[in-house]
């Protein structure tokens, strides 16, 4: 797993820059992928598969996102690596019947990969910022959850997903952030990577929040606190192994994500600690409510789920 | 009586007796549909092979009405999909015959359904699917009348026609009735032909209990090649075959109890 350089971290990519670039690439290679939108190909950047010439391989369904992942599901069953689009909050709480009954409970290969997930949609405002879809999609078997923090791991993640048959779920985003993994770095379904070593607790955290908890950990540092960061890349299945290891090595634990605290990646690691290694824990993210309207980081400021809340929960844990 | 009439006296008892063994299950859409599924698979309509049930160049048939899974299970045990007898264990722990189909567990099942109003998805994805592959297959797909009540098959319905899916082949089992009553009184679904037409679908309408009028109509639609995709709608009688049944909306989704079988099975040995 390869980090970003000093250099690299300040060019900032939205994860959903990585979509229509990825499938370019694997329909090159020679994979059956095909793309399947509900005309949001601009904006989830599927329409690039067309641009590079695989016009036959984008189909766009209108304004019908049900149509869409059962048209995906269809794809499937000829042999079609099936990706889907839309917004999160459509792509997902639109079409989670079809998502449910077609493709997760027939086990079909297809990959429900929105874009615009989370507050970091903005201006749009809460009807647009999903953020509950991660539980929506955690609680199906046979689904797959990936979170990918920047533009590399976003590439990676939906490259595995063409490689991994059956249902996966790729969350992305709209806005740009720095990177964290080096361009190419290949990241694994079922794993979580430690990106700070730390003694004092853990920052578990997925997508955008991997950013702010690297951000907390370094103001944390200058106070004589050591914060462990973990990117929590594959939320299901979970990597018990690291995230049990960074517990028994700190005893406590920070779990910080751009969605409700209901169901999501903190649900996830306390349903796991809880069983194993029970230790305190502090969520950071929404808290039984609906986004509003704002510019991204005036939102994360506004909601505490930026690196400055991140610090104050893990003063809280060590303190517990 | 011909061979194919046989068999659906056959086919209905078989549907009769699985959903009164198993307790639960829907006779009511299954028994309307018996001349579909014999025209589609034992009329030469569809290019299908038992032996080989993943043939790459095989037609695809999706049964979006789900719960019809006893005529669904009924017409792959007769196809030689699976031996007959395993219809007696639809329903019960462990069987491969689920309340609905699963496609993980038996053979000849395209694809799960039980959510009405994603079939006709699912079926124009495969032809989209298809299509692009160059294949030569046709998908088919039976759908239940209130099962158009469902705003996503209007959706696909556009799609089909967008992308001039004239490799799909729908079917409407028009036989009126829906769980609570007549289709016209709980939210009519009437002039499907009129629908369709505005869909830009090419429509044929059928007696749907003539298998010769239902192979016919079946094999134009299948070869007619027009740029749109077809529908055939299909006048049916709910619980056709069990005159209790017949044209009665309680017979949608319940078993019948001993004496109401036994009465059913000599009606039908008696035809």
């Amino acid at each position: 797993m390869k980090r970003a350089d000093e250099a690299q971290a300040q060019v900032k990519r939205a994860t959903r820059a990585a979509y229509g670039e990825t499938l370019v690439h694997l329909a090159q290679e020679g994979m059956p992928v095909v793309a399947v939108d509900a005309d949001l190909t601009g904006s989830t950047t599927t329409k690039k598969l067309a641009d590079a010439g695989f016009e036959n391989r984008l189909f766009n369904c209108g304004i019908a996102e049900q149509n869409m992942v059962d048209v995906a599901a269809g794809l499937a069953i000829t042999g079609h690596i099936a990706f889907t689009g839309s917004f999160a909050v459509f792509g997902t709480g639109r079409a989670y019947d079809q998502i449910r009954n077609t493709v997760c409970y027939s086990n079909l290969n297809v990959k429900i990969a929105p874009t615009h997930a989370g507050i970091s949609v903005g201006p749009d405002g809460g009807s647009h910022q999903m953020l509950e879809d991660i539980s929506l999609m955690r609680g199906l078997p046979n689904m797959r959850v990936l979170v990918p923090a920047d533009y590399a791991a976003a590439a990676s993640a939906l490259r595995m997903a063409a490689q991994t048959p059956g249902p996966v779920y790729v969350r992305m985003g709209r806005a740009s952030v720095p990177a964290v993994y080096a361009d190419g770095v290949e990241l694994e379904i079922g794993k979580a990577y430690v990106l700070r070593e730390g003694t004092d607790a853990t920052i578990f955290a997925c997508g955008v929040m991997v950013d702010q908890a690297l951000q907390a950990a370094e103001l944390l540092a200058a106070e004589g606190i050591s914060a462990e960061v973990v990117d929590v890349f594959s939320i299901k299945p979970l990597d018990e192994e690291t995230i049990l290891g960074s517990l028994a090595k700190t005893g406590r634990a920070v779990i910080a994500e751009e969605h409700s605290v209901y169901g999501g990646l903190g649900s996830a690691v306390a349903e796991l600690a809880s069983e194993h290694a029970p230790a305190p824990l502090e969520f950071i993210g929404m808290r039984d409510r609906f986004g509003k309207s704002g510019e991204y980081l005036e939102l994360m400021d506004y909601f505490k789920m930026d690196a400055a809340a991140i610090v104050e929960a893990v003063k809280r844990v060590i303190a517990r | 009586m011909t061979e194919l009439e046989q068999r659906a006296t056959q086919m209905r008892k078989d549907i009769v007796a699985m959903i009164a063994k198993a307790g639960s299950g829907h006779p009511g859409g299954s028994l309307s549909s018996v001349e579909i599924m014999m025209a589609l698979y034992f009329g030469g309509v569809m290019n299908h092979d038992p032996a080989n049930p993943d043939d790459p160049n095989r037609d695809r048939f999706i049964l979006a009405k789900g719960h019809a899974a006893p005529v669904l299970y009924t017409t792959l045990a007769h196809a030689g999909y699976f031996a007959r007898e395993e219809l007696m264990t639809l329903r019960q722990l462990g069987s491969r015959l689920q309340g609905h189909p699963d496609s993980n567990l038996l053979p000849g099942v395209e694809v799960s359904t039980g959510s009405l109003g994603q079939g006709l998805s699912v079926a124009a994805g495969a032809a989209s699917g298809l299509k692009l592959d160059q294949s030569e297959a046709t998908v088919f797909t039976l759908l239940g009348d209130g099962e158009c009540e469902e705003g996503q098959v209007w959706e696909a319905a556009m799609y089909a026609a967008h992308y001039g899916l004239d490799n799909l082949v729908a079917i409407v089992d028009r036989n009126g009735l829906q769980i609570d009553g007549k289709t016209e009184d709980v939210m009519d679904p009437s002039n499907l032909r009129e629908k369709f037409k505005a869909f830009r679908w090419d429509v044929h309408e059928v007696d749907g209990h003539d298998v010769a009028a239902l192979i016919d109509v079946l094999n134009k639609a299948k070869a007619a090649h027009t740029g749109k995709p077809q529908v055939v709608i299909a006048r049916t009688v709910k619980g056709k075959g069990v005159s209790f049944m017949e044209n009665q909306a309680g017979w949608h989704g319940k078993a019948p109890n001993d004496e109401q079988t036994k009465a059913a099975l000599e009606e039908l040995d008696a035809q």
